[in-house]
């Protein structure tokens, strides 16, 4: 059995039985209080078919990257199959067939993510190629007798699965000892079985029959933790036994693929036919995974920028993995629902208008004290403004507007928003970010038209060549197209417009040519006379400057763009009932995402108050309540110290402190005695401190402890 | 036995002695012998068409799937079962646990009538495993024919020398038997032996010829070779079969597959990429140069902070903690000009590889170096322990992991470049010039420094296995040194 403590110790290990279900309703957690009315069991069901939404949605997608692949995979695995059946009649085929065909994939640095990666490869593997799929981690087998052992098991399970027949389990079970003459022995007779066995089920024929032994493929997902001794001893066995057991190898590499030849000498990799694969990079998983979840009307709940800053920062800052950055989204999600009881509003338009009218008193009230709402009432006409705070119909048909308001916002911020993206993506130097979710950022943090990165890259719109700005706006239109909605129907027209006059340029463009050269042919002068016209000219040019067809329609596309973004990307913090569907409690997030141990134990050590909000511990800055945990005073002594702590003085000025507190109880005890006591209690909050590695015994002096963190004097 | 010499090439004095050594089929033979020479030098497969051809009893047995004494143990048994006992009732397992019943239970299985009146033979591939193994096993084996009292003998066939195989308790010296290397000419022999029916074997041995010319400096092995030989072969039979030139145009067939056989140094024999891609690309005729091989995908793709860990961790690990303040604190005080000594002092830090330097360390030089304030979150501490999964820093020292642990960072100067390239700007903090200062003066000082290295390496090797110079790519010179030198 295994624990996950990193501590070592003795560990109780219960047997397992069967645990009686706690019968809490899970959306009784919803309830905050006694606050029956906030719809707290709508709002988690509402939580839960939108996450099942998006969770089969990034499911799917995830399949889809990976199809490509897979394929590739698949395909490679068959041809290298395909090398083995042809048994090389032909002359060297001999020597080729001792290579055990490997394929390096390379996974990336996300850990975390593998697993999900391997499970469904596993899966195609075994539809496609073979029912013999092992996959093996690197802390199974520390050694040759674990490996081949773990790969017995794990193959003779997919054996029974498929035929289960009672003989492989006991096989399997008197098998504590396995070789590897004894796998392949086990692999004949298996293949054999297949072979003359007529019951076999018709569809795992269809599938895995095309050929009469399948090879056997043996993944191994963390090839950097595998131990060199292992692996080149099974490299060499294997390919020893190749001819009679057909194995084929995956590596699943984290880092690049340079770490075969830093684990395996010459001698070992000439064994093997090494192909790559790459997989997708995570950068651009997430970019897909946003643009699917997010940057879309398909789901109502949205983030808001701090949030989305917190999550995507998690992502590129520590651990680059999509499994995380979904649990945070999940995370969030859950927060929005459990938090804000207006949040049952967050679901698609027509069934949030039903809602709308089976509001209560209090939840109409909710909406009332909304900032965002309450702004929206000042602007009002004040006949209105009563009406809409005194009047609980006349309300929830104004909410209803709002938010199919809110709703075409949204249609209309996310085309814009491409749009623009479009534009400013092949900028150089990407003043506005290269990646779609830093403009988004920078769109829901503030007016984007105030910023200066703004006005710099639509100083670059304007330097912009033609057929640059042509591409451009052909994929802007396609933006606009994909979409059904009719809001924006003028301006895709508008876009079309524009190319055809650009198009329309290049015809005129010509006659423009022949007719300027006639205008500007210069006559035969003498030296002065050609020098002086050449000045006038340069000055004309200066003066005037007279743009081009070309450049006032340039320009007329930039303002164009601009208009768009100053109409349409407004923050969402404008939008009235923008709290419904926006989560912006980035603070929680943080704390439950991002957690910082070591200033958690510091704030609960230094300041008690924090945690155990007992008035008596309240205190200023610096100074130590003498009421607070032992623990406590002794850690903010040792702070004063420096890297070596005498014990004596320590329990000194820790006596003093604790005296001063007792001296207000009654003088009953003799001071002896009570020496004892508060000698007794230091030593427990030393021994404590410790426990949570803030100090250790030192050699150097016997009565001294030694500090184990910073900021001694 | 003209029969055995045609099988069993360039080979013939190591054979004569082997063959004097087991004498008649009923004569006691030297109780051990142990032959050893490089890889591919042709002792497992003298030994075995030699045992095979007399049609001697004999059980082969390859100690690298032999991962325990039981298996070891029984494996030979079973073997020898199965030869004693006729082909149809061979069915019974025999189960042993310790040497001392194989002793007793080899007396039984010899016993029987097949195997009377004979040597039997006992063939240990691979022998250098052995030395893992239970202390008793070696000496054991040497002297089996004395413990058992029967007529038999082991062979043991290794690539280390016997002297690295004698235990500290003295035991049976067996007969020892060296096979040289092969020599360009053995090989040329041997290699043009197996030619494709369809040529003649002067062609053949024409193209053998281009091909040891290429690649006799960098491998000697035949193996790897005859590896190289088939899979370029259709290349060098192309003009024939196009009709461009004939069998004897030695000169343009030269000229075609020349550079081939160059590019393929480069990739095939390293396993840069694999050969079935080698032989597609030749059947396309592309350019070999499109498909990258693994060596060509060193980047790695990090999150910021995880580069700035290893950024960190290096620092830490080739830095003296001395010099720590002077690198990462603002108000340094005055820096020394550094003299030559010192310098020299460094770069030799350097080559003597990475040092271990503690959590706190690491971290401290991590909070000088970023920007802007980094908090101790738990996601930064799980960093580290990731990186440390990833091979690109080591734990040094697993006693107590709560109480200060220690790291090692395993990453080249190159690997930390590479990463670090897009801080690498002019101007850039001090630390960074730091990284290209020692960069500088790794590349004056290797051609001093390396003299030593490789004497060092030559030495570390026995002295009978040269290795040839691209091999010792394994050897832990850093990637600097291997080009310059």
């Amino acid at each position: 059995m295994a624990t996950s403590s990193v501590s070592k110790g003795c560990f109780v290990f219960k047997p397992n039985f069967k645990k009686r279900k706690i019968s809490v309703p899970v959306e009784d957690y919803f309830n905050k209080g006694k606050n029956e009315s906030e719809d707290s069991k709508l709002r988690f069901e509402t939580y839960q078919s939108i996450w099942q939404q998006m969770k089969s949605e990034t499911e799917q997608l995830q399949e889809e990257l990976n199809k490509n692949l897979f394929n590739s995979l698949i395909e490679f695995l068959q041809k290298s199959y395909s090398g083995f059946q042809k048994n090389s009649r032909d002359w060297g085929g001999q020597i080729k067939l001792r290579e055990i065909p490997t394929a390096a994939l390379i996974l990336g640095v996300n850990v975390t993510d593998h697993d999900l990666t391997f499970r469904s490869l596993t899966e195609a593997l075994h539809n496609n190629v073979t029912p013999y799929v092992v996959s093996l981690q690197a802390k199974d087998c520390p050694d040759m007798k674990h490996f081949l052992q773990k790969l017995v098991s794990q193959l003779m399970n997919c054996c029974v699965d498929e035929e289960s027949k009672e003989e492989s389990i006991l096989v399997a079970q008197k098998k504590t000892f396995c070789s590897m003459d004894s796998l392949s022995s086990w692999y004949m007779s298996v293949t054999h079985i297949n072979k003359t066995d007529p019951k076999m089920p018709r569809k795992k024929r269809t599938s895995s029959g095309q050929w009469q032994s399948p090879p056997v493929v043996l993944i191994l997902k963390d090839l950097e933790s595998f131990t060199t001794k292992v692996l080149q001893d099974f490299i060499i066995i294997s390919s020893q036994h190749l001819h009679e057991f057909p194995l084929i190898l995956i590596f699943g590499i984290a880092t690049s693929p340079i770490i075969i030849h830093r684990l395996l000498p010459h001698a070992v990799s000439s064994l093997l036919c090494i192909e790559l694969f790459q997989s997708l990079s995570c950068k651009e998983h997430l970019t897909t995974v946003l643009d699917k979840l997010l940057l879309t009307t398909h789901f109502p709940f949205k983030l808001s920028e701090k949030v989305l800053q917190i999550l995507t920062n998690i992502f590129l800052y520590h651990d680059f993995s999509i499994q995380n950055f979904i649990k945070g989204l999940q995370l969030s999600l859950l927060e929005h629902f459990y938090s804000q009881p207006l949040s049952v509003l967050c679901c698609n338009l027509p069934e949030a208008k039903r809602r709308i009218n089976f509001l209560s008193e209090n939840q109409c009230e909710n909406i009332r004290r909304l900032p965002s709402f309450r702004r929206y009432v000042e602007k009002q006409a004040s006949e209105k403004q009563i009406a809409l705070l005194t009047n609980e119909r006349f309300l929830k048909e104004e909410v209803q507007s709002l938010l199919e308001n809110l709703h075409v916002y949204h249609t209309d911020y996310f085309l814009v928003l491409r749009c623009l993206h479009q534009f400013t993506s092949s900028l150089p130097k990407y003043p506005l970010g290269r990646q779609i979710r830093e403009l988004y950022c920078t769109c829901l943090e503030k007016n984007i038209w105030d910023s200066e990165e703004y006005e710099s890259a639509l100083q670059l719109l304007r330097m912009l060549a033609k057929d640059e700005l042509m591409t451009i706006l052909q994929k802007c239109l396609k933006v606009f197209k994909t979409s059904s909605e009719e809001q924006l129907g003028s301006t895709a027209k508008r876009i079309e417009e524009f190319l055809a006059q650009f198009q329309s340029l290049d015809a005129e463009a010509k006659e423009e040519d022949t007719s300027g050269l006639q205008s500007k042919g210069l006559q035969k002068t003498d030296l002065y006379h050609l020098q002086k016209s050449l000045l006038e000219m340069k000055e004309l040019r200066r003066t005037s400057k007279k743009q081009t067809r070309f450049e006032v329609l340039r320009e007329k596309v930039v303002n164009f763009i601009d208009s768009l973004v100053r109409e349409y990307l407004l923050p969402p913090e404008t939008q009235p009932l923008h709290e419904a569907v926006y989560f912006s409690a980035a603070h929680t997030l943080r704390e439950h995402l991002n957690a910082a141990p070591r200033i958690a134990l510091h704030t609960a050590l230094n300041n008690p108050y924090h945690y155990l909000k007992n008035e008596a511990l309240k205190s200023e800055e610096g100074c130590i309540p003498n009421v607070a945990p032992d623990i406590c005073i002794a850690y903010k002594l040792h702070l004063e110290c420096s890297r070596l702590i005498n014990l004596v003085d320590w329990s000194e000025a820790f006596a003093t402190v604790v005296t001063a507190a007792e001296k207000m109880d009654a003088n009953s005890v003799t001071s002896e005695e009570r020496n004892e006591i508060i000698h007794a209690r230091f030593i427990r909050a030393v021994s404590e401190l410790e426990l949570l590695g803030f100090i250790k015994p030192t050699k150097q002096k016997t009565d001294h402890v030694a500090r184990l963190t910073w900021g001694g004097c | 036995m003209p029969h055995l010499e045609n099988m069993v090439l360039c080979r013939e004095s190591q054979v004569s002695t082997l063959q004097s050594l087991f004498g008649e089929r009923h004569h006691f033979s030297f109780p051990s012998i142990f032959i050893y020479g490089h890889t591919a030098s042709g002792k497992t497969y003298v030994t075995q068409t030699l045992l095979r051809t007399l049609e001697l009893p004999h059980v082969f047995v390859n100690c690298v799937e032999c991962f325990t004494l039981r298996l070891l143990l029984e494996q030979i048994l079973n073997k020898l079962n199965h030869l004693s006992s006729s082909e149809d009732r061979c069915s019974t397992h025999i189960t042993c646990e310790t040497f001392n019943d194989f002793v007793r239970l080899f007396k039984q299985v010899t016993k029987a009538e097949s195997l009377k009146d004979q040597t039997v033979y006992i063939v240990l591939d691979k022998a250098e495993y052995l030395r893992d193994m239970e202390a008793n096993l070696l000496p054991g084996f040497l002297r089996l024919q004395e413990l058992t009292d029967r007529n038999v003998t082991v062979l043991f066939l290794s690539e280390i020398v016997w002297e690295k195989f004698r235990p500290n308790t003295g035991c049976f010296e067996p007969f020892v038997l060296y096979f040289p290397d092969y020599s360009i000419g053995n090989l040329q022999k041997i290699l043009s032996h197996d030619h494709p029916p369809e040529y003649s074997a002067d062609f053949y041995a024409a193209y053998i010829n281009i091909l040891l010319g290429v690649f006799y400096t960098v491998c000697r092995d035949l193996k790897e070779l005859r590896h190289l030989a088939i899979l370029n072969f259709p290349k060098y039979c192309e003009p024939v079969v196009k009709g461009e030139a004939n069998e004897r145009d030695t000169r343009k067939l030269w000229r075609n597959i020349e550079p081939h056989l160059k590019k393929a140094m480069q990739t095939v024999y390293l396993r840069e990429i694999s050969s079935s891609q080698w032989e597609k690309l030749q059947k396309d005729d592309t350019d070999p140069a499109q498909l990258k091989g693994l060596s060509a995908y060193t980047h790695v793709e990090l999150p910021y902070y995880s580069k700035f860990i290893l950024i960190a961790a290096y620092l830490a690990s080739y830095n003296p903690a001395r010099t720590d303040k002077r690198f990462f604190l603002k108000h340094h005080g005055k820096i020394k000009k550094t003299n030559f000594q010192k310098k020299h002092e460094k770069t030799s830090n350097h080559l003597l590889g990475p040092k271990p330097f503690p959590l706190d360390r690491l971290l401290a030089i991590l909070y000088s170096i970023v920007d802007s304030r980094v908090a101790p979150t738990a996601n930064i501490f799980s960093q580290i322990t990731s990186l440390v999964t990833l091979q690109l820093l080591t734990l040094v020292g697993h006693d107590d992991q709560l109480d200060g642990p220690k790291y090692k960072c395993t990453v080249s100067l190159d690997f930390i470049r590479a990463i670090a390239r897009k801080w690498f700007i002019p101007g850039a903090p001090r630390w960074f010039s730091w990284l290209t200062v020692q960069h500088q003066l790794i590349a004056d000082l290797t051609v001093g420094e390396l003299e030593p290295c490789i004497g060092l390496t030559a030495v570390s090797l026995s002295p009978s296995l040269s290795t040839p110079p691209l091999l010792t790519h394994s050897l832990s010179l850093s990637q600097k040194t291997i080009k310059t030198f």
